[in-house]
């Protein structure tokens, strides 16, 4: 039981400090858990709470894969519009 | 006929039976500040239209979480080639900001203020900002400290924040109703939690409210920012003014919404726009009534390094400020001699000003002719003199001269017309840009204004006016409208609009 941080991390350290089991460290390319150490705030806190001060969609994932907050859960934007600026930017 | 110089900071004396302009008491506000707080703030770039001219200032990244999330923000992004708020290019430690701040305030000693502003909140981030600000206050203390927050946890940090001497905070303030705010604000995370919608736009604005009373009872300077949203908070920012001129802030800094798709904000991806020049003009106006108005507010990034108008970052990254030896005490002295000399500047420009009031208070009343407002144009690099090239400017000022006075309405943007080598090939296409962000101007005023440009700007109804090179620009302003008034060119088109109504 552990979760686990992806390339989309953008290293702005808003959940380093939360973490209640100093699971979280700073790594290159971006922030990395320590699976042996997190234990998604069981016991410690109602919400998980890299999970609930992360501001990018998509770049916690849970023990299956899933995003914890998945595309729009936490902008808004629909998950659309991004792929289409996405693509965009690409080609330009 | 000689006329005052107005600029945004309200006066401290009361205005009942005299019209502004014709008493006086409207010329040179900041005169009438108490000397307390204008001692906090002559050498202030972000909080002194006047200060901004001379002084600079500079953000150091340290803070890069944030606690809330606001629709015109994105945190994914950073470039150097935008300059807004929350974009930064190189993040740093403490240690290397404070190193940063050294050798950035020996090189330019104009540098009187460092703000931590983000690309997150400062306060999100305490333990950072605070030891940037406590090495600071003992390694520098000939520089002005100051911090630009959400307001979140702005309650829980008051105590900490009184301890290094700051004494100047900026509280970005959008709303005053929760439903308003939950149109800005999709989340915060607030006591452990991530709380969505009303609810969370409800506490955000109430610590807000109450971080902003503490630091009012504290005796700190207190500016607040709002982000103006057409058709969101637009209508609702006037009520925010009245509210938080009451509660005691000082200045209150109205900025145009940024959103641009490419942006990759919620607002720029739902096409959201900001406001027009037009718009945001009247709606400072509307708001000045109650309360000191900012107008020359660049939007600088969290990273910004220079006067409000430039950003001379890319001098002081950090490989380059490893190879600068930097002696701080010995700067300080230097620093000091500069800082005395733009005070002696500034004190003679006062007492010249009062005089010229003076004046008007024995003479300008009486021949008084209806005469329409003017918007000019000015292009400066600073020291409050018309000082640039037409073909240099990245903005211009913009100034209303009127019976009134002169007051500053705000800056436009631009990009240079002739940036020289690659981009002349531009030169027409930028030309135009530059002929809509002057819509409205009837004056341009630059140190020199070049053959090319200048036919496309008579044609467009903007007359280019090179002579007032390196004169203070209200004077050069002031040179303009009478010059147009003697021209008859400012009662005719009042008469014409006379007979229209």
């Amino acid at each position: 039981m552990a979760f686990e941080i992806i390339e989309s991390c953008v290293n702005c350290w808003a959940c380093e400090p939360l973490c209640p089991n100093q699971a979280i460290y700073e790594a290159r390319p971006h922030f990395l858990i320590n699976p042996d150490k997190c234990n998604e705030c069981a016991g410690d806190f109602e919400e998980s709470q890299c999970v609930s001060i992360c501001p990018i969609e998509g770049a916690i994932l849970n023990d299956l894969g899933l995003a914890l907050n998945p595309p729009g859960s936490l902008t808004g934007i629909p998950p659309k519009k991004f792929a289409e600026l996405q693509a965009a930017q690409r080609a330009a | 006929m000689e006329l005052p110089v107005l600029n945004n900071i309200a006066p401290d004396t009361s205005k009942d039976g005299c019209s502004a302009g014709s008493c006086g008491s409207t010329s040179d506000q900041m005169n009438h500040l108490p000397e307390h707080i204008r001692e906090k703030v002559f050498n202030h770039p972000c909080y002194s239209e006047e200060a901004h001219h001379y002084f600079a200032r500079m953000h150091v990244a340290v803070a890069p979480a944030c606690n809330i999330q606001c629709n015109y923000c994105n945190r994914k992004y950073d470039c150097a080639n935008e300059s807004r708020p929350g974009v930064v290019s190189e993040l740093h430690h403490p240690v290397q900001a404070v190193k940063k701040v050294l050798a950035v305030a020996a090189t330019i000693p104009q540098m009187t203020v460092l703000g931590v502003a983000g690309p997150g909140d400062p306060l999100a981030n305490p333990q950072r900002t605070f030891e940037t600000f406590r090495m600071l206050s003992e390694q520098a203390p000939d520089i002005k400290l100051c911090v630009s927050t959400n307001g979140l946890t702005l309650p829980e940090h008051i105590d900490e924040l009184t301890k290094y001497n700051i004494d100047h905070v900026t509280i970005t303030i959008n709303c005053v109703d929760p439903d308003v705010g939950a149109k800005i604000y999709p989340w915060i995370f607030w006591k452990n939690k991530r709380i969505k919608g009303r609810e969370a736009a409800a506490i955000l604005i109430e610590q807000q409210q109450k971080g902003l009373e503490m630091l009012v009872a504290r005796g700190i300077l207190v500016k607040v920012n709002s982000v103006m949203i057409p058709g969101v908070n637009d209508k609702h920012l006037e009520e925010v003014s009245k509210i938080v001129k009451a509660k005691g802030a000082f200045l209150h800094n109205v900025m145009p919404l940024i959103s641009e798709a490419e942006h990759g904000t919620y607002y720029g991806l739902t096409g959201q726009r900001g406001p027009t020049h037009d718009e945001l003009q009247a709606l400072q106006d509307s708001c000045a009534g109650d309360m000191n108005m900012m107008r020359h507010c660049r939007q600088c990034r969290a990273d910004a390094v220079g006067l409000l108008g430039e950003d001379r970052g890319s001098e002081f990254t950090m490989d380059k400020i490893e190879q600068m030896d930097i002696n701080y005490p010995e700067a300080m002295k230097m620093r000091a001699e500069v800082h005395a000399a733009i005070n002696e500047e500034l004190e003679s420009k006062r007492l010249a000003r009062e005089s010229k009031v003076q004046l008007v208070n024995i003479q300008g009343v009486q021949n008084k002719e209806v005469t329409r407002p003017v918007l000019m144009a000015v292009a400066t690099k600073g020291s409050g003199v018309i000082n640039e090239h037409f073909g240099h400017a990245g903005e211009f000022l913009i100034y209303e001269a009127s019976p009134e006075g002169v007051r500053f309405i705000g800056h436009r943007k631009t990009t240079p017309y002739c940036e020289g080598g690659d981009t002349c090939g531009d030169g027409e296409s930028v030309l135009d840009k530059t002929l809509k962000v002057l819509a409205g101007c009837e004056v341009v005023l630059c140190s020199k204004v070049g053959i090319e440009p200048w036919g496309p700007l008579e044609a467009a109804g903007i007359q280019p006016n090179g002579e007032h090179a390196m004169e203070p620009i209200e004077d050069a302003i002031l040179a303009m409208y009478e010059e147009m008034r003697t021209a008859g060119k400012l009662v005719q088109k009042s008469a014409e609009q006379q007979m229209a109504a």
